[in-house]
C-alpha cells in the first residue's frame, strides 16, 4: 500500500526509470548504429544551420565589404538638395576631435568621361570610341587608405601617394579585361594597361594622366570609379571650395558608431549633411536582399528540419519495432507506457545533443573560422558563414523540439498496442 | 487469492471464432503451488494470460485479493502487475541491453525504489538463485538455465503476492529443469503463491494441485 501510494506521487520516477534504460540502451546498442544516428543528427544539423548561414553570408559578405572598404562606421554624405557636404571643413575638423574616431577621409566627387585611344581617328561623328562615364573621386590617398584600405584593392600597378600628380587609379569595373560580365549597361574601356595614358574630362575641363593602379573589389562603388590626389582633383573639377562629396569615418575598435553620429549631430551639423551610422547606411537593396535571402535560408532549413523530424521518426519507429517484444516485456513485468516512452524520448535527445555538439564544434571550430578566414568566391560578394548565437540557440531549439515529436510518436504506437500480441510477437 | 469465474476466452479469425476457454471456473489459495497441465491447444497458456491480467476474458471475472480485475483500466492493470504479480517467461524474455542484476533492479526502480536499495535487493535476491556471480552479465553471456534464473529473480524481487510461470522449463534440459522447479519449491516453501503452466507430466510431482485442462475446459483439479 505504501509503495502503491509512493509510485502514484512519484510523477518523475517515469522518467527516473526511462532515463536509467535510455542510457543502457544507448551504451549497449552496436557502436556503428550510434556512430551512422549521430552522423545523420550531425548532417540535419548542419542543414539547419550552415545552408541558411551561407545564404544570409553571401549577403553579409557584401555588406560587410561595402562597411570596411566604402562606408566605413558613420557615413555623411550631401542633403537631398545639395550636391556637397556644407563646411566640410568644419565637420572634419570636428570629426578627428571626436575621442572613438580611428580615421576619417573625405572625398570630392565630380563625374566626367574617361577615353583611351584617344588618339586614334573615329569612323564617323556617331562614334564614341574607347570611352566611359563615371565618377572621380579626389582622396587623401593616406586618410582613405586608413579607413577602406582601398590600396589593398590595388590589384596591378601601384597604390597613390600624397605627391602624385597626374596619375590615377581605375575601378576595374571601367576595364573590359576586369569586368566579369559583358554588358551594354555597363561600357568599360578596352586595352588599358598599367602606365597606359588615359584621357579625362570633368566639367569640361581635359586631361591627360597615367595609369599607376587598378583596383578590383566586391564593391561596386569604388570599381566604377577613378581615384586622384585630391589637390589636383579640385583644381581640375574648378573647386574652389573645401566642400566634400563624402566622409567617411571608421570608429575605434569597440567603440559605437552611434557615438560618433551623436557627437555630430550634437554639433547640429544635420543641418548640412545627411549623417549615418552602422546599417542606416546600408543601401536598402542590401537590406532587401539580406531579408530575402534570410527567407530563403529559412525556407531551406524548414525542408531540412522536416528531413531531420522524419529521419528521427524512423529511426525511433524501426527501434521500437524491431524491440516490440520487449516493449511488450517491460508493459508485461508492470512497466508504465510512460516509463518506456521516456526511455525512448531520451534516447533521441541524446542523440540530437551529440549531433549538435559534434555540429556545434564544426561550425564554430572549423566552419565558421575558415570561411572568415577564406570567404567563398562568389561574383558579386566573399560569402562567409553567418552563425550567430541567437540564431544557432533558436535553431537548436527548434531542433530539438522535432526530435521530442518525432521520438514520441512512433514508441507511443507501439506502446498503446496489446501487451500480449506484443510479447508473443503477433 | 484469486477467483476466476466462467472465464470464457474467444479468439476471432477472419469470419471463424475460435473458443478457447469455455466456461473456466478456478480458485487459487494463498500460498499454493498449482500446476496447469494439458495438451498443447487446450487453453492452458491462455488460462494463464487471463489470470495474471497480461490478457481480458470475453466474459467471466478475475478477482485477486478480493479485487474485481474487470474493472481497471489497463494501467491500473499495469500497477497491479507490478506490485502483486511476477512472471516467468518461457524464453526468460530478459531485457537483452540489461545485465542480470540490472534485469532484476527494473521492477523495483519503477515501484519508485531507489537505485542503491534496488541493487541490494536484487544481489540478494540474485545471490538466492545462486548467480552471484553473474551480476554484471548480458544476457547473452549467460546459458538457458542462468538466464531463467534471473527471470525468476526479477519475478520474485519485488515479493509478488503470485509467481507467474509460463512453461519455464520447456526450454532447458532436464537436469537444469529440475534445478529451476527446486528453486520454486524454496520459494513455495516460503509461503510465494505459484501458478505454473507446463507439459511435462512429471514435473507436476513438486506442486500441490495440478489442474489438468482439456479442450479450453477444467477436465480435472486434484491434489497432489
Amino acid at each position: 500500500m505504501f509503495r502503491k501510494k509512493r509510485h502514484k506521487e512519484s510523477l518523475g520516477s517515469a522518467a527516473r526509470v526511462g532515463f536509467f534504460l535510455a542510457v543502457r540502451q544507448i551504451k549497449r546498442a552496436s557502436i556503428w548504429t550510434n556512430v551512422l544516428v549521430v552522423c545523420v543528427m550531425v548532417l540535419t544539423f548542419l542543414n539547419l544551420v550552415v545552408v541558411s548561414g551561407i545564404l544570409v553570408g553571401l549577403i553579409e559578405g557584401a555588406t560587410q565589404a561595402v562597411y570596411k572598404h566604402y562606408i566605413g562606421d558613420v557615413f555623411i554624405t550631401p542633403l537631398k538638395e545639395k550636391n556637397n557636404i556644407e563646411r566640410s571643413a568644419i565637420i572634419m575638423n570636428t570629426i578627428r576631435n571626436i575621442p572613438g574616431v580611428e580615421a576619417v577621409s573625405g572625398r570630392y566627387l565630380g563625374s566626367g568621361t574617361v577615353e583611351a585611344d584617344y588618339k586614334k581617328a573615329k569612323k564617323n561623328a556617331n562614334d564614341k570610341g574607347n570611352e566611359v562615364s563615371t565618377l572621380f573621386a579626389g582622396i587623401d590617398p593616406v586618410d582613405e587608405d586608413k579607413v577602406t584600405e582601398l590600396s589593398k584593392l590595388i590589384i596591378e600597378g601601384e597604390y597613390l601617394n600624397r605627391s602624385d600628380y597626374d596619375q590615377v587609379i581605375v575601378g576595374g569595373m571601367l576595364l573590359k579585361k576586369y569586368l566579369d560580365f559583358d554588358s551594354t549597361t555597363f561600357p568599360a574601356l578596352a586595352d588599358v594597361n598599367i602606365g597606359d595614358k588615359i584621357r579625362i574630362t570633368i566639367n569640361g575641363n581635359v586631361r591627360e594622366v597615367w595609369v599607376k593602379g587598378i583596383t578590383k573589389s566586391k564593391v561596386d562603388e569604388i570599381d566604377r570609379r577613378i581615384f586622384f590626389v585630391d589637390s589636383q582633383f579640385r583644381g581640375l573639377a574648378g573647386r574652389d571650395d573645401y566642400n566634400l562629396g563624402e566622409i567617411s569615418i571608421k570608429a575605434k575598435q569597440g567603440f559605437s558608431p552611434s557615438v560618433i553620429k551623436q557627437a555630430l549631430l550634437a554639433n547640429n551639423f544635420d543641418e548640412y549633411a545627411v549623417i549615418k551610422a552602422g546599417n542606416e547606411a546600408e543601401p536598402k537593396f542590401i537590406q532587401d536582399l539580406r531579408n530575402t535571402f534570410s527567407m530563403l535560408g529559412t525556407a531551406i532549413s524548414s525542408i531540412g528540419l522536416v528531413v531531420a523530424a522524419i529521419t528521427i521518426f524512423i529511426v525511433i519507429f524501426i527501434n521500437a519495432v524491431t524491440r516490440r517484444k520487449f516493449i511488450g516485456i517491460l508493459k508485461g513485468i508492470g512497466i508504465r507506457p510512460a516509463t518506456i516512452e521516456w526511455a525512448y524520448i531520451f534516447q533521441a535527445f541524446f542523440y540530437a545533443i551529440a549531433g549538435t555538439l559534434i555540429g556545434l564544434v564544426l561550425v564554430f571550430g572549423f566552419l565558421k573560422p575558415y570561411f572568415d578566414a577564406n570567404p567563398i568566391n562568389f561574383p558579386f560578394s566573399d560569402g562567409i558563414l553567418v552563425a550567430t548565437a541567437s540564431g544557432t540557440i533558436i535553431r537548436i531549439a527548434v531542433l530539438f523540439l522535432a526530435t521530442l515529436v518525432a521520438g514520441y510518436i512512433p514508441v507511443k504506437i507501439i506502446t498503446r498496442q496489446n501487451t500480449l500480441d506484443a510479447i508473443l510477437n503477433r | 487469492m484469486i477467483q476466476a469465474r466462467k472465464i470464457i476466452k474467444k479468439f476471432k479469425s477472419g469470419n471463424s471464432e475460435l473458443t478457447v476457454l469455455k466456461g473456466v471456473d478456478f480458485d487459487v489459495d494463498d500460498g499454493e503451488f498449482i500446476s496447469i497441465i494439458g495438451r498443447s491447444g487446450s487453453g492452458k497458456s491462455t488460462l494463464m494470460y487471463q489470470l495474471s491480467l497480461l490478457d481480458r476474458p470475453t466474459s467471466g471475472t478475475i478477482e485477486i485479493g478480493g479485487k474485481n480485475t474487470d474493472i481497471l483500466t489497463d494501467r491500473e492493470r499495469t500497477i497491479l502487475r507490478l506490485f502483486q504479480l511476477g512472471y516467468v517467461f518461457q524464453d526468460y524474455a530478459l531485457i537483452p541491453e540489461l545485465n542480470a542484476i540490472e534485469n532484476v533492479m527494473i521492477p523495483l526502480l519503477e515501484q519508485g525504489i531507489n537505485k542503491i536499495d534496488a541493487r541490494k535487493i536484487s544481489a540478494r535476491v540474485l545471490e538466492r538463485v545462486e548467480l552471484k556471480e553473474k551480476f554484471n552479465n548480458l544476457p547473452n553471456q549467460l546459458s538457458g538455465g542462468e538466464q531463467q534464473r534471473v527471470s525468476i529473480a526479477r519475478a520474485m524481487g519485488h515479493n509478488p503476492k503470485i509467481l507467474f510461470a509460463d512453461e519455464p522449463t520447456a526450454n532447458l534440459d532436464n537436469d537444469t529443469s529440475i534445478s529451476i522447479l527446486k528453486t520454486f519449491k524454496e520459494l513455495h516453501a516460503d509461503g510465494q503463491t505459484i501458478i505454473m503452466v507446463t507439459h511435462e507430466p512429471e514435473y507436476v510431482q513438486y506442486t500441490d494441485r495440478v489442474i489438468t485442462l482439456f479442450d479450453g475446459n477444467i477436465v480435472k483439479n486434484e491434489k497432489n
